[in-house]
């Protein structure tokens, strides 16, 4: 008899024929389901000439459909206790909601109508244009959002899918109409753009036929794949100041550009990131500039590998007499790692720690269906999470430091700084 | 090191244990996934701090991560991340807290940190001057954002002797001028076994970890906390009024009201009405935050966001020890003036004092309630969490009763909280109303050419 740990996730995946794909795993932790619908839709596939579709349609998808107004899907939704939550990312638009187990069948049905069948209402398209331009004014005064978003555009160029704004400019959201919403939804929802993923106390099989019941009967053509240039690292060094002048902390982001998902060096990437600034408190970065040096409250290195080379960022917030000492810390710990690359104890640790990580990462029906979402939009393999630990535990530290060394040079660093500062660090 | 005290309620299949120094011990088994989750919880928060020395219950909690005797600093990271696991801690009004989630093979390291934590953290003096620009730099990132500044000072509007005023971070100058030695002294105070109590939840078997528990905290002596402030606010005799005029390019409403303690009579009643009002947000202040309220058919959300008035609503109400603040928070779409925001948000108010909710407003919102207590049941983390949480603020076995509790609410009982608790003399009210670029005051100096940072 083998252990659940051992078994792993085991999900049932299945393709509908109209290429939709449904994935359904039973977890009875609590009887409730979560349902996770992405559709290739994200911001990377915005118009160039109109920043802010794919974001913009994120808002109003789900206010009225052909045959449900806005007030009706309201009231369905809050009914139940269920919470939508439509978030878009470069590359997917994703609807997610925890649903009760009685709620499955009805709840599909409704985010199956808001997928294939969206009204973009007049009022509602005007109402929620004017909470996108509140968003987009919130983030100018934001030094956080400033910091990252600066960083991407000039790391891959304001224009670029992984570079401009994913909620557009308030100019461009102006020039947004319901016409323009319409066409994106007709070019990039179509059941081969989808994935599904139920993860709660149902049966596999009864989950996939509710999906195929919702959705089965949905025609559309699959939506062309349009063409993502990659972006290599800058060979100089750049800073921008963002000076804002009426805040109290200041915002760094650091980065370069990195590598793709698919690169076979992926999980070299993931341990010298963890390594760098996530292993604990922020890993190398943390312990030098939060725990020795006490001059931030948080810093800590992301690493995005993507379906082309994605960012690997560095943030911190600092005081606006800490911004020199900050970005020559992390200067520093770059170039140590680069130099020296990990020791064999931080190699042991960041494994053992990444591996040990899974069962908890895997605990909730909302973890574990995103963590599914991942799997398919990767094309890692149902048994992913099987293959995991000795996908790690397979990574040399020369590998490691072989990373360290083609990513982390600061002598090709971009740094953008927000926030109170005006100054201008070497 | 025998118990004193043994029961155990079959209904939560929760088992309770209080060791002879007043350690509680609450354990809950839970097999689904092999993980365990360990929770210290402190009577202490930020309502037991005098005047001079806010803000050190939140630091002490810094403190309390940088070695003890018997885990040398460098050696505490690495503890449970060897098991995967993850660590953290919080502060708040009424409470400090600490908690581990790890592979089910990490427990008895995450007691023994956990009692190490109690009784033997170090203080070293470099240590608590580094962790002092940490807390400013913490203190600052949150300066940042305009909604966090207003909810500030209109706490500290709302109460004018109750110590739940002071933020939970401190003032700034208390933080650039209390000593190590005020830190320790705080620390040794409240951090014994008769002030706090211990969860564990998970894949463990009852017997083994109590073994354990009295293995790592049963030497460890009780202490007497001393007299706490017992100063009750005195009711509010009239609305009061806050403006923050900043440098910025949004503007925020925030309104708040004395509500009840999670002990009164009416504080389920005003659950309900909060859900009517901004959507069901359930209780659990560790998961709540995480998921957004159904809301699109909540009284304000249609009132407020529907019209374009603003771009998001929420409501705010957490079970306390003492009686806090109901606070409704909007964010004003660009261009709509907060005058008319507020008066469209006292007339949805007004209205609910004066007419009460419907029979089909009360079911739904029990019912989004009742979905949430699953939704937010959803780890061990969270299960845990809300066993500390109740019982640091009232008793453990309420959380075994929140569904029964939610579910008698009368629509009388919400119409009477609505009318005595929405009333205009309990009400107080915050602007922030941004200025345009190089008009603001400098928020590091309070000086510039707009007015005052803060009027009341």
């Amino acid at each position: 008899m083998t252990s659940a740990t051992e078994r792993g996730l085991a999900p049932v995946r299945v393709l509908l024929d109209n290429d939709a794909v449904v994935i359904a795993k039973q977890s009875q932790t609590t009887p409730a389901v979560t349902i996770h619908a992405a559709c290739a839709a994200g911001t990377v596939f915005d118009p160039p000439e109109l920043p802010g579709v794919a974001h913009f349609v994120s808002r109003t998808i789900d206010r009225g459909t052909l045959t449900r107004p806005a007030g009706a899907i309201a009231e369905e939704l809050d009914g139940r206790g269920v919470s939508l939550t439509v978030t878009v990312n470069r590359h997917a638009l994703s609807l997610v909601c925890t649903c009760l187990v009685e709620d499955l069948q009805a709840i599909l049905a409704l985010v199956a109508d808001i997928v294939m069948h969206p009204a973009f209402p007049p009022d509602e398209v005007d109402t929620r244009r004017g909470e996108i331009v509140t968003l987009i004014r919130q983030d100018e005064d934001n030094p956080a959002v400033m910091a990252s978003e600066g960083l991407l555009a000039d790391l891959y160029g304001s224009t670029h899918g992984y570079g401009r704004r994913p909620r557009g400019t308030v100019t461009s959201v102006g020039a947004i109409d319901r016409a323009a919403l319409e066409r994106f939804h007709v070019e990039r929802f179509a059941p081969a753009s989808l994935s599904l993923v139920m993860v709660g106390d149902v049966e596999p099989d009864a989950a996939i036929a509710a999906a195929a019941a919702a959705w089965s009967l949905w025609r559309a053509p699959r939506p062309s794949v349009p063409r993502l240039d990659a972006v290599s690292s800058s060979p100089v060094r750049r800073l921008r100041v963002i000076p804002m002048m009426n805040k109290a902390q200041v915002d760094i982001a650091y980065g370069f550009t990195s590598i793709r998902r698919a690169d076979p060096a992926y999980y070299a990437y993931w341990l010298m990131n963890n390594i760098l600034g996530q292993y604990s408190l922020g890993g190398r970065l943390g312990d030098s500039i939060r725990e020795r040096q006490g001059m931030a409250y948080y810093v800590f290195s992301a690493l995005d590998a993507n379906v082309i080379p994605g960012p690997l960022t560095i943030r911190a917030g600092v005081s606006p007499a800490h911004v020199e000492p900050a970005i020559a810390s992390i200067d520093e710990e770059l170039a140590r790692l680069a130099a020296d690359g990990p020791t064999d104890a931080e190699m042991a640790e960041s494994t053992q720690y990444l591996v040990g990580s899974m069962p908890r990462n895997l605990e909730t029906n909302t973890g574990i269906a995103s963590f599914l979402q991942t799997v398919e939009f990767f094309g890692l393999g149902l048994d992913y999470d099987l293959r995991v630990p000795a996908l790690l535990r397979g990574v040399s530290r020369d590998e490691v430091h072989e990373a360290a060394r083609r990513t982390l040079v600061p002598s090709g660093a971009t740094v953008v700084v927000a926030g109170p500062y005006a100054g201008h660090p070497a | 090191m025998a118990t004193l005290e043994r029961s155990t309620m079959a209904a939560a299949s929760v088992t309770e244990d209080i060791l002879d120094n007043g350690l509680r011990v609450l354990i809950q088994e839970m097999h689904t996934a092999p993980l365990a989750s360990v929770w210290c919880w402190y009577r202490v928060g930020s309502k037991d701090e005098p005047t001079g020395r806010t803000g050190v219950s939140h630091w002490v909690e810094h403190m309390n991560f940088k070695g003890t005797t018997n885990i040398p600093r460098d050696k505490v990271k690495g503890i449970i991340e060897q098991f995967g696991g993850y660590w953290n801690g919080y502060t708040w009004i009424d409470q400090t807290t600490y908690t581990e989630t790890a592979t089910r093979d990490a427990l008895d390291r995450m007691l023994f940190i956990e009692s190490e934590r109690m009784a033997n953290c170090l203080y070293d003096p470099a240590d608590c001057e580094s962790e002092r620009t940490v807390i400013i730099s913490e203190l600052q990132g949150g300066e940042n954002d305009p909604d966090t500044l207003l909810d500030q000072e209109l706490t500290a509007i709302a109460f004018k002797a109750h110590p739940y005023r002071h933020p939970t971070i401190g003032w700034l100058s208390d933080l650039q001028t209390m000593t190590r030695e005020d830190l320790y002294a705080h620390y040794r105070r409240f951090y014994v076994p008769n002030n706090a109590t211990l969860v564990i939840v998970g894949d463990v078997d009852t017997t083994e970890v109590m073994r354990g528990v009295v293995r790592h905290f049963g030497r460890i002596a009780s202490g007497d906390v001393g007299r706490r402030p017992q100063t009750r606010e005195p009711e509010q005799a009239g609305e009061r009024r806050v403006t923050l005029s900043r440098e910025g390019t949004t503007a925020y409403l925030k309104l708040g009201y004395h509500a009840p303690a999670v002990g009164d009579s009416d504080f389920f009643p005003m659950l309900v009405l909060d859900a009517v009002l901004t959507g069901a947000k359930g209780v659990n202040l560790w998961a709540s935050f995480r998921t957004p309220p159904p809301q699109r058919s909540a009284r304000l959300y249609r009132a407020l966001v529907d019209t374009g008035l603003a771009s998001s609503v929420s409501g705010g109400l957490v079970p306390t020890a003492e009686p806090f603040l109901y606070t409704m928070s909007c964010t004003a779409t660009s261009g709509t003036p907060l005058a008319k925001l507020e008066e469209a948000a006292l007339a949805e108010l007004d209205l609910v004092r004066r007419q009460g909710i419907t029979a089909l407003e009360r079911d739904k919102a029990v019912h989004q309630l009742h979905a949430r207590l699953v939704f937010e049941n959803d780890s061990v983390t969270n299960i845990a969490h809300q066993l500390g949480y109740f019982e640091t603020v009232a008793s453990w076995q309420l959380v075994s009763t929140l569904r029964e509790r939610i579910e008698s609410v009368t629509l009388d009982q919400v119409g009477a909280a609505a009318a005595a608790r929405l009333a205009a003399l309990n009400r107080s009210v915050g602007w922030f109303e941004p200025l345009p670029a190089g008009a603001g005051v400098d928020a590091r100096t309070g000086r510039g050419a707009g007015r005052e940072p803060v009027s009341s």
